[in-house]
């Protein structure tokens, strides 16, 4: 194949940071990328991947954490025959030093082929492209020094948390903490997979959901309170003298009317009717604030289209406190699991586990009563068992 | 023997000194200009965060990059948020503007800030694509790259938007990264059934396991009992591709047919209305590599539209129920094609039962 790559350099060009520049870098060190180059080119031409399906590999006593990759033409691309992907477990809220990134760049640098994933699309480290001999030198490297391998097949993927307590004054539980103990006691199920699909945890903080735990998560945390947002008028008559229109962008936009403006005044004056949605607070950080009595909603279910359609998790728990040693959150889980790997087919996720076996039948199994916040409306048929 | 399970790092030790001190006490922040955020405590702490784009597929130099910038000004600390955008903390307001002056020499944009009236384009959450998927319908950092070079203005912060806009890319319906609740959704679709290789499947795949992963049932055994292999009832198959996720004599890729759809209107936020799934409004565009103009000049389109006609704080999904659908591909001038009218599961709940429309 001649190495003209006309296409792929294309998008040298442009104002966004371009990713054929940083292959073109990692190139200079490493033959694989400079095959890398010539097979995304490839790929333009065709229009078509030019990967192989899978291939099992991994590291010794782990089942995940490491996906298999082979070229379709390896005699033409013989420096990416196996270019497989190391998935490894990132720190809570994406915090580092550079001293640790150094690391991981030192040790990629060594042994795979430089290109990575800052970060995944699940939150893990992608170390992007590693001889199959390199697998396990690379893994003895990066545990050493304090790295370990993230989720991947029919496992626990590894959890994520938004920035929370970290950074963030909406954090209603402390998503990093709970997310660190969670990852850390569930090793087993995170590197040996023992489930009939994936499985996914991840917590957000507030109603805003900064990780998409709703959309993406089977086991969904997601911060709220239940007394009333705290409001500093002071800090509204702030807003107010720069001219920030607040009954237009605010009060007219609290979906309950929950809010008004009163002589000036800015007043939760239906506090009952509050859903905790975070509009006004999102609008006026300075002035209004979530409440004290602070936890999170639990919520099942979510997942992509694959295989009924796509899902958004759906409330089981409306509040619970969140404290460490988390033992409640914990065992819900665990019982969730149970039910799931009992009767859950594979590549059945839970949310379609559910649906074909009923709400009420989970309910049941995981000890959970029911409560109208589990649902939008009662059922509108007649049709249910006594059973 | 090097140990196992010793898990990720402890995040506790890769905070900066300010956030040890002041973890869980924030108590409010603002956004001084597109990328510069100010957090402040309760104890009157201050930390300030600078945010810059990234095309997520990077090499190690690039991140020892990042970490020079740290190491000079942060105390060696940053992060990434769940939008691949690096982050620079620090407590001291004067180094706000050298952060910013080396990022941009690196040629890293700062922006992808604010949530509300007047807020930024984020970085698009993305998956491998042809970079290093085999199931991939389309490429995801091509695609994204060519994208971002349009809508850069948005990132950036010198053309606005209503509310915040999260716009993300998948190759293939597997969608990681859950990108079904995105305002702008560009998903990589195959429109042909798999080309069945039957000396693979003899070797390779269980049948009744290939038969059983189909949603709709379009896969059977082979007629012929001497062919070890299955057959697809193309009146069924909606190349979903999950028979070729169980099974590597199943692929879907195909030049002509493989392309895009885009959705849009989706959310997680909770905020005013709670959150709700992309919808599809284009089916299909072509994959035009390198620069997919098809796809980059919809999207832009798309994003026009809404900044033109959203009211300030509306979400694209917010601003769609607002004005209503029928309006919406009115505005935008795109077609309504059948295969936007939902007949997989669930599909009635799409369907209009009421004669309130909007016809002008």
């Amino acid at each position: 194949m001649e190495d003209k790559t006309p296409m792929v350099d294309e998008l040298e060009k442009g104002p966004w940071p371009s990713y054929v520049k940083e292959l073109k870098r990692a190139a200079k060190k490493h033959d694989s990328v400079k095959d890398l180059i010539k097979v995304q080119e490839r790929s333009f031409q065709r229009k078509m991947t030019q990967w192989k399906h899978g291939g099992i590999v991994g590291v010794k006593g782990y089942g995940g954490g490491v996906i298999g990759r082979y070229v379709q033409n390896p005699e033409e691309f013989p420096n990416v025959a196996a270019f497989h992907t190391m998935r490894v477990n990132h720190p809570s809220g994406w915090f580092y030093d550079t001293k640790a990134l150094r690391t991981i760049c030192d040790i990629w640098d060594k042994h795979g082929s430089g290109m990575t994933n800052f970060h995944g699309s699940t939150g893990d480290i992608i170390l992007l492209g590693c001889t199959t001999e390199e697998l396990q030198p690379t893994f003895d490297e990066l545990s050493e020094h304090g790295f370990d391998l993230g989720g991947s097949g029919s496992d626990l993927r590894s959890p994520t948390a938004c920035v929370g307590p970290g950074r963030c004054e909406w954090a209603c539980f402390d998503t990093l903490g709970l997310i660190y103990d969670i990852t850390k006691t569930y090793q087993m199920e995170l590197h040996r997979p023992p489930y009939p699909y994936k499985t996914k945890i991840k917590a957000s903080g507030c109603p805003n959901d900064c990780v998409a735990a709703i959309a993406r998560s089977d086991f969904s945390l997601i911060g709220t309170w239940r007394d009333n947002l705290r409001i500093d008028q002071n800090a509204v008559k702030e807003y107010a003298d720069k001219k920030f229109d607040i009954q237009r962008l605010v009060v007219a936009k609290c979906p309950t009317e929950a809010i008004e403006l009163v002589k000036g005044k800015l007043e939760l004056t239906h506090p009952e009717d509050c859903v905790r949605c975070m509009h006004c607070i999102n609008l006026m950080p300075k002035a209004i604030r979530p409440g004290v009595d602070t936890g999170a909603t639990i919520l099942v279910g979510a997942k992509a289209p694959i295989i009924h359609g796509a899902v958004l998790s759906t409330v089981l728990i409306p509040f619970i406190k969140v404290q460490p040693p988390y033992t409640e959150i914990k065992q819900l889980w665990e019982k969730i699991m149970e039910w799931w790997d009992e009767n859950g087919k594979t590549r059945e996720r839970l949310a379609e586990l559910i649906d074909r076996m009923g709400m009420p039948a989970f309910l049941k199994a995981i000890d959970v009563e029911p409560c109208p916040q589990m649902v939008n409306t009662p059922r509108a048929n007649p049709y249910f068992f006594w059973g | 023997m090097c140990p196992t399970d010793v898990g990720p790092p402890d995040f506790k030790t890769m905070l900066p000194d300010v956030i040890k001190k002041n973890y869980g006490k924030w108590k409010y922040h603002e956004i001084l200009k597109p990328g510069v955020m100010k957090h402040v405590a309760e104890s009157g702490d201050e930390l300030y965060t600078v945010r810059a784009g990234s095309p997520k597929l990077v090499s190690t130099d690039f991140i020892r990059d990042l970490c020079n910038v740290a190491d000079k000004y942060c105390d060696g600390h940053l992060r990434f948020t769940s939008r691949y955008n690096p982050e620079f903390l620090t407590p001291k307001k004067e180094n706000v503007e050298p952060i910013i002056k080396e990022l941009n020499k690196l040629g890293l944009p700062v922006g992808g800030t604010g949530s509300g009236p007047g807020a930024c384009l984020s970085n698009v959450i993305h998956t491998q694509g042809w970079i290093h998927c085999h199931g991939a319908a389309s490429d995801a950092s091509g695609i994204v790259k060519a994208l971002m070079d349009e809508l850069y203005d948005y990132f950036v912060g010198k053309k606005t938007l209503p509310a915040k806009t999260r716009l993300s890319l998948a190759c293939c319906l597997n969608m990681c990264g859950a990108i079904h609740a995105s305002d702008v959704a560009v998903v990589g679709m195959h429109t042909r059934i798999p080309n069945i290789d039957h000396e693979k499947m003899r070797a390779m795949c269980e049948i009744p396991t290939v038969a059983a992963s189909c949603p709709t049932k379009a896969i059977r055994r082979h007629p012929d009992p001497n062919i070890k292999s299955v057959v697809v009832d193309e009146t069924k198959c909606m190349y979903c591709g999950n028979c070729f996720t169980v099974c590597p004599a199943m692929p879907l890729a195909n030049a002509e047919g493989d392309g895009v759809a885009i959705f849009v209107g989706g959310k997680v936020s909770n905020a005013r209305k709670p959150p709700m799934f992309s919808r599809v409004v284009v089916p299909h565009l072509p994959n035009n590599p390198p620069r997919w103009p098809e796809v980059v000049n919809t999207v832009k389109h798309i994003f026009e539209v809404y900044a033109d006609n959203a009211r300030m704080g509306e979400r694209m999904g917010e601003w769609i129920q607002r004005v209503g659908w029928e309006r919406f591909f009115k505005l935008t001038d795109l077609p309504f094609p059948v295969q936007l009218i939902d007949d997989f599961e669930l599909a009635r709940d799409t369907f209009r039962s009421t004669t309130q429309f909007k016809w002008t």
